[in-house]
């Protein structure tokens, strides 16, 4: 699948970290990119230097890779697809009688 | 953990055995392209560049809110899918089930990316030292560290197509994979510095621009932070050119001795000629590529003619004139026997790059030993305070 290695030495590599940002206050910390890094601290510090040298934004998070647990895109339908027959929850799914007002 | 950049002077190019036989030179090794290239013929060469990676962020928005056209479902047959997010202009996503070939195209096109922006540093690092004043020194740091940044972006994109980090390092310390035949030439003056930003950051971003519409998500949105970046350093190199081009006759006939050797090098990074080019097909069929290594070196031509112009340099060119039937300009083409060489490790600074980079790599064991013990430790006094 991959090319192969031929590595040496074989010390444990440093654990990938997930890296957000958030732009600006208000705004939601948004995915922006991942890193190694032997620690959070310098997960952290790395984050800095690779992702907002030109002040991208006022906060970061670093997450372990490993902690996140995703959702897998084989279950995708089976996941989702619960909510494709409720369309009750959307608003337009009502009828309003004509004339009615602020509703 | 940005490399450490350095230079020293020109190595005659003794033949160095980078050759594996996995990644011998075979015609669909993608340094045949510069990296490999993408984009909708409909928003191609107009607009500003800054402009053009906001047209494919913006498509890539759109083409996300639109949805997939298709009708296969995932489970049913995940071929058919995959040609079905492919045709809508989506993006496949690292966990998406993808052809092996795919798959495997894109780790070395990305991953040679990747190792061309590391080694990328050698060169104009070579001059950080020795910069004419306190702010072009600061800018060209400033420029050196971008280029690390965009390595490590790649590497990561790279990563999430299941290859590790090390592995990469690996591929490209034992030189079985390659980097841009570009950064094998030696830097000789300051001027060079120039000529560089102008001429080999131009040339990558003509290449980059169609990539932020890749048909891979991570590589595309790596490509669109990279393009952000990539203007400031095609401007700091022409204004450094513009500033000795209007100095005094020596900076004059510097910058256009800088000019004369980086012309042809830059015109070469395209790759060979379309003729030679045997690999396109399946790369335009996935969209990782839609232009032909002549369709960008002809894009690099006619946008340099005025610029230079602009610089009162002169492009070392006779044959350059304009074409009014093409609508372009004429030009000569680069000796591509001597890409091959350069590729195949025999340019003026390829033996130097790869020791550079390989001592670099072996002299920075002890910060990342070093690191991993302070981690380990400060973890274990936690467990202790946790207990
Ligand atoms: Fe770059
Ligand atoms: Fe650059």
């Amino acid at each position: 699948m991959n090319e192969p290695t031929g590595q040496r030495g074989g010390r444990e590599p440093a654990p990938l970290w997930e890296v957000f940002v958030r732009a600006r206050r208000g705004l939601s910390h948004t995915h922006v990119g991942s890193l190694h890094a032997p620690d959070a601290e310098l997960a952290l510090h790395h984050a800095r230097d690779l992702y907002t040298r030109r002040q991208e934004g006022v906060s970061i998070w670093v997450v372990p890779a490993g902690a996140i647990t995703a959702s897998s895109p084989d279950e995708k339908d089976a996941f989702f697809d619960p909510a494709a027959d409720k369309v009750y929850r959307h608003p337009t799914f009502y009828e309003v009688p004509d004339g009615v007002a602020h509703l | 953990m940005v490399a450490a950049v350095s230079g020293q002077p020109v190595a005659r190019g003794m033949r160095e055995s980078l050759l594996h036989p996995l990644v011998s030179m075979d015609p669909s090794c993608n340094t045949w392209d510069m990296y490999g290239n993408d984009f909708a013929p409909a928003d191609a060469s107009d607009g500003d560049l800054l402009g053009q990676v906001e047209a494919a962020e913006a498509a890539l928005r759109a083409a996300a809110d639109r949805g997939r056209g298709g009708t296969a479902a995932p489970d049913a047959d995940p071929e058919a899918y995959f040609a079905d997010v492919i045709d809508a202009d989506q993006k496949i996503e690292p966990r998406d089930w993808m052809p092996e070939a795919y798959r495997r195209t894109l780790i070395r096109q990305i991953a040679q990316h990747a190792h061309s922006e590391i080694i990328g540093m050698q060169p104009e690092g070579n001059w950080i030292s020795r910069a004419p004043s306190l702010k072009r020194k600061a800018i060209l740091l400033a420029k050196v560290q971008d280029e690390a940044g965009h390595g490590l972006y790649l590497y990561a994109a790279a990563e999430t197509l299941g290859v590790s980090r090390d592995e990469l390092v690996d591929l490209l310390i034992s030189g079985r994979q390659k980097y841009s035949s570009i950064f094998n030439y030696p830097t000789l003056t300051w001027a060079d510095v120039g000529a560089i930003g102008w001429l080999v950051d131009g040339a990558a971003i003509v290449n980059q621009v169609p990539l932020c519409r890749c048909s891979y998500g991570p590589y595309a949105r790596a490509m669109i932070r990279v393009c952000k970046e990539e203007s400031f350093h095609q401007r700091q190199g022409y204004e450094i050119l513009h500033t000795l081009a209007h100095g005094t006759p020596a900076q004059r006939a510097m910058a256009q001795d800088a000019v004369d050797r980086w012309w042809y090098p830059s015109l070469a990074m395209f790759g060979p000629p379309d003729g030679d080019s045997t690999h396109s097909a399946q790369s335009m069929a996935w969209k990782i590529k839609r232009f032909s290594n002549d369709e960008l070196r002809q894009r690099f031509v006619d946008m340099c003619v005025q610029q230079a112009e602009a610089l009162n340099l002169a492009l070392p060119d006779p044959g350059l004139r304009w074409n009014p039937e093409r609508q372009a300009y004429d030009f000569t083409q680069p000796d591509y026997d001597e890409l091959m060489r350069v590729i195949s490790g025999d340019g003026p600074c390829n033996r130097q790059r790869m020791e550079h980079r390989r001592r670099a790599h072996a002299e920075g064991a002890w910060v990342r030993e070093a690191a991993a013990a302070y981690a380990a430790k400060r973890a274990g006094r936690k467990e202790k305070v946790a207990a």
